[in-house]
């Protein structure tokens, strides 16, 4: 797998002898994710400060540790206790991990959670922004720390179903990746819509007269394997 | 093998996987899987077929497919799994003692650098008590000698238990932030643990003598002396991680440099937790019992001083065992 395309997947090698690749997540998301978390902890807060100023010094010493659990405990429950992801990171479907791909942890969450103190510096994040720039994982300090890493939470790939044509054979030689791609569009082709799935069907147009969906369809369930023989 | 053949011969075994990932993660499942195969077996399987599918290039959704479920897999059958009342009860029966002495070094310079430097400016205070304006600015210090000016209504009044709890929030927040930096600071190539330990000690010590000097000794040794023992050394201790930190900053030997560090934070890790159940500690014991004035000033002393010994028997007599194992 040496001429990979670039890409910012980041592989882990398992035990069971397969390599699985963390989709690791750029700046970009994490920062949108930070501020929708910063938005909800600060909203709490507000509404704590709120009901502070009705109890009074008693509401004050309620309002302070309000305001010790969201600023250090919030990212460490979370991360922990719901799959590796804070509210802001599930809406941008991200998740923390160990970077041996399993799940993050209570010391690793501490860890990286601590060191978010040095991240901030020197202001709005800049060490932390570095940081993520330079890693091949794109780590901030935190994660360095912690030896953790941020992902896209892969979701469940949706797929289509070949069923509904008739298998053709392949009316000319395709080497072995170009028949990947065509079962690759075949399958993808039942979930775009029949314009975007056409417009891609003619690129192939220059090697074939036919290149309409269903012919391409239609090959490609010859080439997994697909027969009407029933 | 074509990939509708093996797609065929295989589909229930990934359903059964599928299932029981989704009963793993807790999401109701209408009809549970009825296998034989244990989870491992199972997930091994999955894993097999991944490569096969990626060897003998089937379409990438077959892959993407396998590769999510071998992928959610590794999650489940690689998590890590305690007993949380076990590790609570091993940690600071054995773990943080031990943690303690593996860090004896660090401790003895963040021990210096803090109780030295306190001890230092407090003698400098009593000689040339104006050495206190060079630390902090009149008002400050003003302020300060105000909390605890004997005649003080805020001194010699009981206060409501609510404030108490206020206090407690309040005391909570700024110990654990100042040992948060402490340690953090370390990250700087240990500078900043070093700034932060010196710093506090200067404060500290200088606060301390300068209010001996004022004559409100009275009033201030018995306040501090409940949570001074859990306080002072929670922030020895946490200096002591940011110089360990520090330390493979600067010389990582034969590690990465990022890795010295990682590898060092998680060896230092029960210092931290412990550290910071300490400073909660101190939170409390200042909000609940340091601040109450019905105890004669002889008790107060009696039991600041009973945990001063506790802390050292504690951290002297814990941890050997452990740690002798390491080394050995």
């Amino acid at each position: 797998m040496s001429d990979r395309l670039l890409d910012t997947t980041y592989d882990i090698a398992t035990p069971e002898g397969v390599e699985l690749r963390l989709p690791v997540a750029g700046f970009a998301p994490r920062c949108l994710a930070w501020m929708i978390d910063a938005l909800i902890k600060y909203t709490c807060l507000l509404v704590a400060s709120i009901v502070a100023n009705i109890m009074g010094d008693f509401g004050m010493g309620l309002m302070l540790l309000a305001a010790f659990f969201l600023l250090w405990l919030y990212n460490v429950i979370f991360e922990v206790m719901f799959n590796g992801a804070t509210p802001g990171k599930k809406v941008l479907s991200l998740r923390v991990m160990n970077v041996d791909g399993t799940p993050v942890g209570w010391s690793g969450s501490i860890i990286r959670n601590l060191i978010r103190f040095i991240d901030v510096l020197p202001g709005a994040y800049l060490f932390g922004m570095l940081s993520i720039t330079l890693t091949k994982r794109m780590q901030r300090l935190g994660d360095l720390a912690g030896d953790t890493l941020v992902v896209y939470q892969p979701k469940q790939p949706a797929r289509g179903k070949l069923n509904t044509v008739s298998p053709t054979p392949l009316t000319l030689p395709m080497s072995p990746d170009e028949q990947k791609a065509l079962v690759s569009f075949g399958e993808r082709a039942a979930l775009l819509n029949q314009d975007r799935a056409n417009e891609l069907a003619r690129i192939i147009a220059p090697l074939t007269n036919d290149a309409s969906t269903d012919t391409l369809r239609s090959h490609a369930a010859w080439i997994v394997g697909r027969r009407d023989d029933e | 093998m074509k990939q509708e053949v093996f797609e065929s011969r295989h589909r229930d075994e990934w359903y059964v996987f599928e299932q029981w990932l989704k009963s793993l993660s807790g999401s109701k499942i209408t009809d549970r899987p009825k296998t034989d195969e244990p989870f491992p077996v199972l997930y091994r399987k999955i894993c097999h077929h991944l490569a096969l599918a990626r060897t003998r290039q089937y379409s990438a959704a077959l892959q993407e497919r396998l590769h999510h479920l071998a992928l959610e897999g590794h999650q489940y059958l690689y998590k890590n799994r305690n007993s949380m009342f076990l590790s609570f009860a091993r940690f600071f029966v054995r773990d943080f003692p031990a943690a303690m002495r593996r860090h004896g070094r660090y401790l003895f310079w963040s021990c210096l650098a803090f109780f030295g430097v306190g001890f230092v400016t407090a003698w400098v205070v009593q000689v040339k008590p104006e050495f206190i304006y060079m630390l902090m600015d009149p008002t400050q210090v003003a302020s300060m000698e105000s909390m605890y000016e004997p005649g003080n209504e805020a001194i010699g009044r009981e206060r409501g238990s609510d404030s108490d709890v206020m206090m407690f929030g309040y005391y909570i927040y700024n110990n654990i932030s100042i040992g948060f930096r402490t340690f953090a600071g370390g990250l700087v190539f240990g500078i900043g643990s070093l700034f932060f330990l010196v710093f506090n000690g200067l404060v500290i010590g200088g606060i301390a003598s300068h209010l001996t000097a004022a004559g409100m000794s009275s009033t201030f040794w018995p306040f501090v002396s409940g949570h001074s023992s859990f306080e002072l050394i929670a922030i020895v201790i946490f200096g002591a991680v940011g110089l360990a930190i520090g330390r493979q900053m600067i010389a990582p030997g034969r590690k990465t440099r990022w890795g010295a560090v990682a590898d060092q934070a998680r060896d230092s890790l029960p210092l931290i937790y412990g550290g910071i159940t300490m400073l909660l500690i101190a939170a409390f014991v200042e909000a609940f019992w340091s601040s109450t004035t019905w105890p004669p000033n002889s008790m107060k002393y009696t039991v600041g001083i009973s945990l001063w010994v506790l802390h050292i028997l504690y951290f002297t007599l814990l941890g050997r065992h452990e740690s002798r194992k390491r080394h050995g």
